[in-house]
């Protein structure tokens, strides 16, 4: 399998080959930060894209088929019109904060996908805590939420921001209890070691039972988490226009609307990463031949075909069901995943102590 | 630079002749004539935006259907890039004036327009948003929006079918086609004087 | 012709009592009356929902300068919001009315339009934004019998009001309520109607009978043939005629057809509200195969102008019978699928079930009926109450639940398909032959009186009275409009429930706003 190492460090090499040490992590760093902001971008419009195209096909219609081959540069399209429209400023909001929330969603955003290991040796924020790192930069994003409501000098907002935030903070909880699970099971909490583990096996497998349901809970709670339907109560159109982001207009509004795609998409990406592997081909022990053939299949194409099927998974959630009420939003967490998450907590750990899993 | 004939690609240009309004428009922009690199972006942005018209959620009433129609499988606006229809006026660029307005109900389309972030465009749609239609007569019924906001494209019917406003729809996308962004002559209302 | 009661109206609150303790419990219809010489007033339809006997009664004030009458608001809750459109359309102030506002007009508005000498030119257009007004003035009767004016607050200012509509996507169109909030819950609700009033009543008054009817189209377009069939029923029965068995089996099955429309439609909106929006979709691919069959005969989608005064528009095209067959057979098994896409889903259910219930009584105080009335447990079909057309010949069950919260709402209008489909293959094959327009006299008079008829629209009793004085034009012409009850039950049914249980419970009752303001 190609280890993606191997080009980073021949980079490195090369650069101090004819600079100072120091200057070159910087330019490597400005090099890395362009890299994500662009693969960024790349996904935003795939998703986008991909978002049409199959809530279309659920709905019987067709989706964009117009602008480029099968409306393939149809988002591109929105994009242009998107940065160049008015940014309408607010009479009576809260200037600063209201400015700043846009941002504050999307540096969030960004700062959880960079934790995502796209290939063997494609890690760009790889350390031993770095599920925990993820979980505290993706929390952030709730806090943009807020003060985008707060300061938009909006009732609809407000309602949209503090039924987010009830909401988020809650669903953290779950989406903490399932992944610590899978943590238990790996003993480590760095994403390339949590992937490392997985080639003899993904923890769906070798998890078995604990896994199984960590993995359900995980995908209730992380849709809930990116405020995708049945849990879109912040933004809900038929009830509160667009929930947080009513008064944002162009690209304020664009930078809220890409945010919650990636979200998306990092949330399973996520999901791919702990429970099934992540960029680590399907390996089945004791078939060496088959392991080998899946071996030649690049990491990056097995990571990012185990995230878009959970992101289409998703889509047929949101896409097939009603939307809840908080209350019952709350109730689901608080009176079932809650709970649910911990009795599987505590079956993890009895599996691993008498070492019942694969 | 040359302003090309506006091409839309799923109606054939001949499809579209009886346009006398926009065969001047075009005729008359240009005579002025724009520099080249100022031309490109402008087209850049005009593709941009003519393919990308999100629709406001509003109707009033009865062509408040037929536009939901539109929407829906068997018309599908998706496909032309009308797609993300958005209740929130802030996010939205055209708004379709489905219905009937009232007197009552005038001021508060205006706001929404007001509301709305530019570039926006208006799109009457049936009789009675072009000119109160049968209920003309009415004390009530504002006597066509053009009396309050700039309309682009007159869309008319009772309600007009789901194929009209797909048509009508792309008439506007012509116009955008149009419009100059860096170019300067845009055909916009001038702003009222400042008293 | 009708037998009109005329009761004085010093007395007109204790034999209103009365009546109502006979058993009067429904108020068909409250209308505003602008008799010229012999003053303003209100004609009362009442019926005995236990027996279906009717009492027509009309009170009269002679002084036009300050039109006074007393309330029915507390005997029948329906009469408050008409109370409050006749009060606008008239100027009769309702003595012991709690809530004396305008219902459609702007509160700046000058006259009252439905008056005879009305002046148009003092009501230009304007363009200043209506101030919210937090306050209610109403007039008390005091204990020597005088009368006096308060004013009373409907929201207080420390109170986190928010403003649904009329630009919102979940209304239906342009209805707005004022909701005061604790927290996410609802603690009042305040309807504003009027955003689409078009005064058809007031147009209807200087056009000629068959110019009428191109308006009912519009009123409830979604139930453009029934509003058209009451229309032409009542001007049918005022003249005499009786329209041959062919044209009562077609307007017999374009209604039925109509009300599948309606409810597929239904579906498909109160999907979209609560979120599913695949199965909005899916209602919206089977509607387009009604529309199909609408538009091969009468040449319309939406509004089809298809009945005429003695007869229908066009004759039905000649592939109608096997269309409507085929699409019959097409929709069964589709039904099911709405079922599993939606009505199993578990948060469908959980959103529904027991949401703003609405009890029997309240329900025939409100007036109601359709769906909303048989889902509460009243039997107000007015196909079987009082059956015209086709329908006292054809067997077809009365959905009736008695639930009557919002999930009951939802299935008796699934229910209602079937039985639609039932009805229409009872008669789908046995159309008579004959002509399509029985012939009318060039010019239609109606003979002096007054008239009302009423239809099972698609969601509720829509019913036309109309005041004739011999001439080409109605004197009178007030259309029950089925939305008006509904929305005024809204507060009955919203208050203690939380916001997002208003979409439901808005997307359940189903009004449809041009019919509520008309």
């Amino acid at each position: 399998m190609f280890d993606f190492s191997i080009v980073t460090q021949w980079i490195h090499s090369m650069l101090t080959s004819f600079m100072p040490e120091g200057l070159a992590v910087f330019i490597e760093c400005v090099a890395i930060g362009v890299c994500i902001m662009l693969a960024y971008a790349v996904i935003a419009i795939i998703m986008i894209f991909m978002e049409r195209k199959v809530c279309a096909a659920f709905q019987c219609r067709l989706g964009p088929m117009r602008v480029g081959p099968w409306g393939t540069i149809q988002v591109f399209a929105d994009v242009f019109k998107m940065l160049i429209k008015e940014i309408i400023t607010i009479r009576h909001a809260d200037n600063f904060l209201y400015n700043l929330a846009p941002y504050i969603v999307i540096l969030a955003s960004i700062l959880s996908f960079s934790c995502l290991p796209f290939s063997k040796g494609m890690e760009v924020l790889d350390f031993n805590v770095g599920i925990f790192f993820l979980m505290a930069a993706s929390s952030i994003g709730v806090v943009g939420i807020l003060l985008a409501g707060w300061s938009s000098n909006n009732k609809y907002s407000l309602i949209g921001a503090m039924r987010s935030g009830a909401q988020m903070i809650s669903y953290e909880l779950s989406v903490g209890l399932s992944i610590l699970t899978i943590v238990v099971l790996t003993d480590t909490m760095q994403f390339s070691e949590i992937v490392e583990r997985q080639a003899d096996g993904w923890f769906l497998f070798k998890g078995h039972i604990p896994a199984m349901i960590a993995f359900i809970i995980y995908l209730i709670a992380g849709n809930a988490e990116v405020n995708r339907g049945p849990f879109d109560l912040p933004e809900a159109e038929s009830e509160l226009t667009a929930g947080y982001h009513t008064e944002y207009s162009g690209m304020h509004f664009g930078l809220f609307y890409v945010a919650e795609f990636v979200n998306l998409f990092i949330i399973a990406g996520v999901a791919a990463t702990i429970f099934l592997g992540g960029w680590m081909p399907l390996h089945i022990p004791g078939l060496d031949g088959f392991n080998t053939v899946m071996d030649y299949i690049p990491g990056f194409v097995w990571f990012f075909a185990k995230s878009f099927f959970i992101v289409w998974l998703l889509m047929w959630i949101k896409w097939t069901f009603p939307r809840l009420r908080i209350d019952q939003i709350l109730t689901l967490e608080w009176k079932y995943l809650v709970p649910i998450g911990l009795c599987n907590l505590l079956l993890m750990v009895i599996i691993v102590v008498f070492k019942l899993h694969f | 630079m040359e302003i090309k004939k506006p091409v839309i690609k799923s109606i054939p240009y001949e499809d579209f002749k009886d346009n006398e309004y926009l065969e001047n428009m075009v005729k008359q922009l240009n005579e002025g004539g724009t520099k080249v690199l100022i031309g490109c972006l402008d087209d850049l942005i005009n593709w941009g935006r003519s393919n990308s018209l999100w629709p406001l959620t509003f109707a009033t009433s009865c062509c408040g259907i037929e536009f939901m129609a539109v929407g829906a499988a068997r018309y599908d606006f998706a496909r032309f890039g009308f797609e993300v229809a958005r209740a929130s006026p802030r996010q939205a660029d055209m708004i379709m004036v489905a219905g009937t307005i009232t007197h009552k109900m005038a001021p508060v389309l205006k706001r929404l327009y007001d509301q709305m972030a530019d570039p926006k465009y208006v799109i009457a749609v049936g009789g009675c948003a072009i000119s109160g239609g049968p209920f003309k007569k009415s004390y009530h019924v504002l006597n066509g929006v053009d009396k309050i906001l700039p309309v682009d494209v007159y869309i008319p019917g009772c309600p007009p079918r789901p194929e009209a406003l797909l048509y009508g729809m792309m008439q506007l996308q012509r116009k955008v086609k149009l419009e100059k962004f860096f170019g300067g002559v845009n055909r916009k209302e001038e702003e009222p004087q400042k008293e | 012709m009708d037998d009109i009661i005329k009761i004085e109206p010093n007395e007109l609150r204790t034999e209103m009592q009365k009546l109502r303790a006979e058993g009067y419990d429904f108020m068909r219809s409250l209308t505003g009356m602008d008799w010229g010489e012999e003053g303003l007033g209100v004609v009362y339809h009442l019926e005995k929902t236990a027996t279906g006997e009717n009492k027509v009664i009309k009170a009269v004030t002679a002084n036009r300068e300050k039109a006074e009458l007393p309330t029915v608001c507390d005997i029948w809750k329906g009469a408050e919001f008409n109370e409050r459109e006749v009060y606008d359309y008239f100027g009769i102030r309702f003595v012991g009315h709690p809530d004396m506002r305008r219902l459609f007009l702007r509160e700046d508005w000058i006259g009252h339009p439905l008056r005879k000498d009305y002046d148009e030119s003092l009501n230009p257009l304007r363009m200043t934004n209506e101030e919210p007004v937090d306050t209610t003035q109403y007039m008390e009767v005091q204990h020597d019998g005088s009368v006096i004016e308060k004013r009373e607050t409907i929201f207080d200012e420390d109170e986190y009001i928010i403003n649904i509509g009329p630009q919102h996507p979940a209304t239906h169109g342009v209805l707005r309520f004022r909701v005061s909030l604790e927290g996410e819950i609802i603690k009042k609700l305040d309807v504003h109607c009027g955003y689409i009033h078009r005064g058809i009543e007031k147009m209807c008054e200087s056009l000629t009978y068959p110019q009428t009817l191109a308006l009912t189209d519009r009123l409830d377009y979604l139930g453009a043939h029934q509003n058209r069939h009451a229309l032409c029923m009542c001007i049918e029965k005022a003249m005499g005629v009786e329209v041959s068995e062919r044209i009562q089996y077609i307007r017999t099955i374009m209604d039925e057809l109509q009300r599948i429309d309606s409810h597929l439609l239904f579906f498909s909106c109160l999907c979209m509200d609560l979120g599913a929006l695949t199965a909005f979709f899916y209602g919206f691919r089977d509607r387009e195969k009604i529309l199909d069959i609408f538009e091969a005969t009468t040449g319309g989608r939406l509004i089809q102008n298809y009945n005429t005064i003695g007869g229908v528009q066009a004759d039905i095209a000649p592939d109608f019978v096997q269309k409507v067959k085929d699409f019959i057979a097409y929709l069964r098994p589709t039904l099911k699928e709405y079922h599993e896409v939606f009505t199993g889903n578990i948060i469908a259910q959980e959103r529904m079930k027991g949401v703003g219930v609405l009890s029997r009584e309240d329900a025939i105080s409100f007036g109601a009926t359709g769906g909303t009335g048989r889902a509460s447990g009243w039997a107000c079909d007015t196909r079987k109450r009082h059956p015209y057309s086709m329908y006292g010949k054809v067997d077809f069950k009365e959905i009736v639940h008695t639930e009557g919260d919002s999930f009951a709402r939802y299935m008796v209008r699934m229910e209602e398909i079937m039985e639609s489909m039932n009805i229409i293959e009872q008669l789908i094959d046995n159309i008579p032959e004959g002509a399509f327009q029985q012939k009318m006299k060039p010019i239609i008079r109606v003979p002096e009186g007054s008239y009302y008829a009423a239809v099972e629209g698609s969601r509720g009793e829509f019913g036309v009275f109309l005041e004739s004085r011999g001439d080409k034009y109605p004197y009178r012409l007030k259309f029950r409009a089925t939305g008006l009850p509904l929305v005024s039950a809204m507060e009955t049914m919203c208050r203690g429930a939380k916001i997002a249980d208003l979409i439901a419970i808005g997307g359940t009752v189903d009004y449809v706003v041009p019919d509520i303001d008309r």
